[in-house]
């Protein structure tokens, strides 16, 4: 079994996925960014009191599975998710599925992911990746992350597919239903509501921890960490929070850099001056964010460590914070007279 | 960020795959660049499995001074905690705290016990004898 898939790298898993499954039905005219941006994944969110590998629980993206639903959603095609309690149903499905010319995006967990180096195996089970066949007893692989397509055999799938812990996938599968046009009608509406979407997401939600606030809680929490914590701690959630703007799987800048694009490419849609000049102003946020970055390497490579280092180090998100305060805003400023 | 600051620090996964970046072009349209890695991540990969490293070792002084069980010692070494090491077991959560002391953990059932060794993927007798060093 085998469906004609064409494997392209990403710099975001769930984006990648969801640009390599629509472009695979037909719909060419989607870009990684602009699933990015249509699928309203930009997001902040630092929940305090849980704790993830021992140190923050940071995330600067939305929930996984959300970039997929909302894009498809707001470019009207339908989709089919689902989740599996038994294993054997789970592969039994997904079978069928490829049997039936379908490429399905799973959501998997990374620790036991075997072509992933060894390094960056942890038990996080947002990962997404597309199986678009089978030959014997092995699945044929498409990894955004990864430039080339791989496999993997079934205990290996079954095993990430069934990861434990926060946000366990329970063998989560997902894919387009049907082959669709889209128009450039379409293209200019979704592209609308993503972005309303996330000015809400960013700006709107009346909480503390999320969005802009979250980021602002974030800066303040930090000055605090030498203290609270002594600066071994403080730097180990340091670089948490580094890992999880930085790492494989954001595209550099906690996602900054694939917004602007976004923002870049609906101009094409929306010829307004306003969209690019948001555009550079998240790419100055991303910037930010990896002078920040730098400086929380500082403290846990134990160069720096005084509390003014700390102060620093939140300032950085202070001001991040009211970059993108304001980009938003003017992004909900937006008159859509097209 | 500039097409010509992406990092090309080789990282552990740059030896295997490049990274996607987006970045700016002389005209400041955004493209995509491959990235090897960067050192500001390397780094804060290595304090964390220094951190991973640190607390195994913890929990092999522990379970020399029989102040908890084995379980510690491969539940650490595998990067989990108390809530995964539930999710994969299935036991609930206080469970898993009460077999992670000495008295609790050598009261467990062989079946348990041959759970517990399935997930850590070594056997009962390696589980009940992890090679701790006093460090």
């Amino acid at each position: 079994m085998l469906v004609n898939f064409k494997h392209q790298q990403a710099a975001h898993c769930e984006s990648g996925v969801t640009r390599n499954l629509l472009q695979n039905i037909g719909i060419e005219k989607i870009t990684e960014p602009l699933a990015f941006g249509i699928g309203a994944g930009l997001f902040f969110i630092y929940v305090p009191f849980l704790k993830i590998n021992n140190g923050p629980a940071i995330a600067f993206r939305s929930f996984p599975g959300l970039i997929f639903k909302q894009t498809c959603r707001s470019l009207h095609i339908p989709v089919k998710r689902k989740k599996f309690s038994s294993r054997q149903t789970a592969q039994l499905f997904l079978d069928e599925q490829l049997a039936a010319g379908h490429a399905v995006g799973c959501q998997v967990g990374v620790y036991y992911l075997p072509y992933f180096p060894k390094e960056y195996r942890f038990h996080f089970n947002a990962h997404n990746l597309v199986v678009f066949g089978k030959e014997g007893d092995n699945y044929l692989v498409s990894d955004p992350i990864m430039d080339t397509v791989t496999s993997l055999s079934s205990y290996q799938l079954e095993r990430v597919r069934f990861a434990k812990g926060a946000l366990a996938p329970r063998g989560q599968l997902y894919y387009a239903e049907a082959r669709q046009e889209i128009t450039d009608l379409q293209m200019k509406e979704a592209i609308k509501a993503g972005i309303k979407k996330n000015v809400f997401n960013m700006l709107r939600i009346p909480f503390p921890v999320t969005g802009v606030k979250g980021i602002k809680f974030t800066g303040r929490k930090i000055k605090t960490w030498r203290d609270k914590l002594g600066p071994h701690k403080a730097g180990l959630y340091l670089a948490q929070l580094v890992r999880m703007q930085e790492e494989i799987g954001t595209g550099g800048g906690g996602f900054r850099y694939i917004y602007a694009a976004f923002l870049q490419e609906a101009y094409a849609y929306h010829p307004t001056d306003e969209l690019l000049k948001v555009s550079a102003e998240f790419s100055k946020a991303g910037d930010l964010w990896r002078t920040a970055a730098v400086q929380a390497a500082g403290i846990y490579k134990q160069r720096l460590g005084s509390q003014e280092d700390f102060n620093v180090m939140g300032d950085y998100l202070l001001e991040t914070a009211e970059i993108e305060r304001k980009a938003f805003e003017a992004l909900a400023k937006i008159n859509w007279h097209s | 960020m500039k097409k010509e600051d992406v990092p090309q620090d080789i990282s552990a996964l740059g030896k295997i795959t490049t990274e996607l970046c987006y970045a700016t072009d002389k005209e400041g349209k955004y493209i995509t660049e491959q990235s090897r890695g960067w050192d500001v991540k390397i780094t804060a990969l290595d304090v964390t499995w220094e951190n991973v490293a640190a607390r195994v070792a913890e929990a092999s002084r522990k379970i020399l001074n029989r102040e908890a069980s084995p379980l510690l010692f491969f539940m650490e070494k595998n990067v989990m905690d108390i809530s995964i090491l539930a999710g994969y077991t299935g036991f609930w959560k206080w469970q898993v705290k009460r077999h992670l002391t000495f008295a609790g953990f050598n009261k467990l059932s062989e079946s348990k016990l041959l759970k517990y060794a399935e997930i850590f993927n070594v056997t009962v007798d390696e589980l009940k004898n992890p090679e701790v060093h006093a460090c």
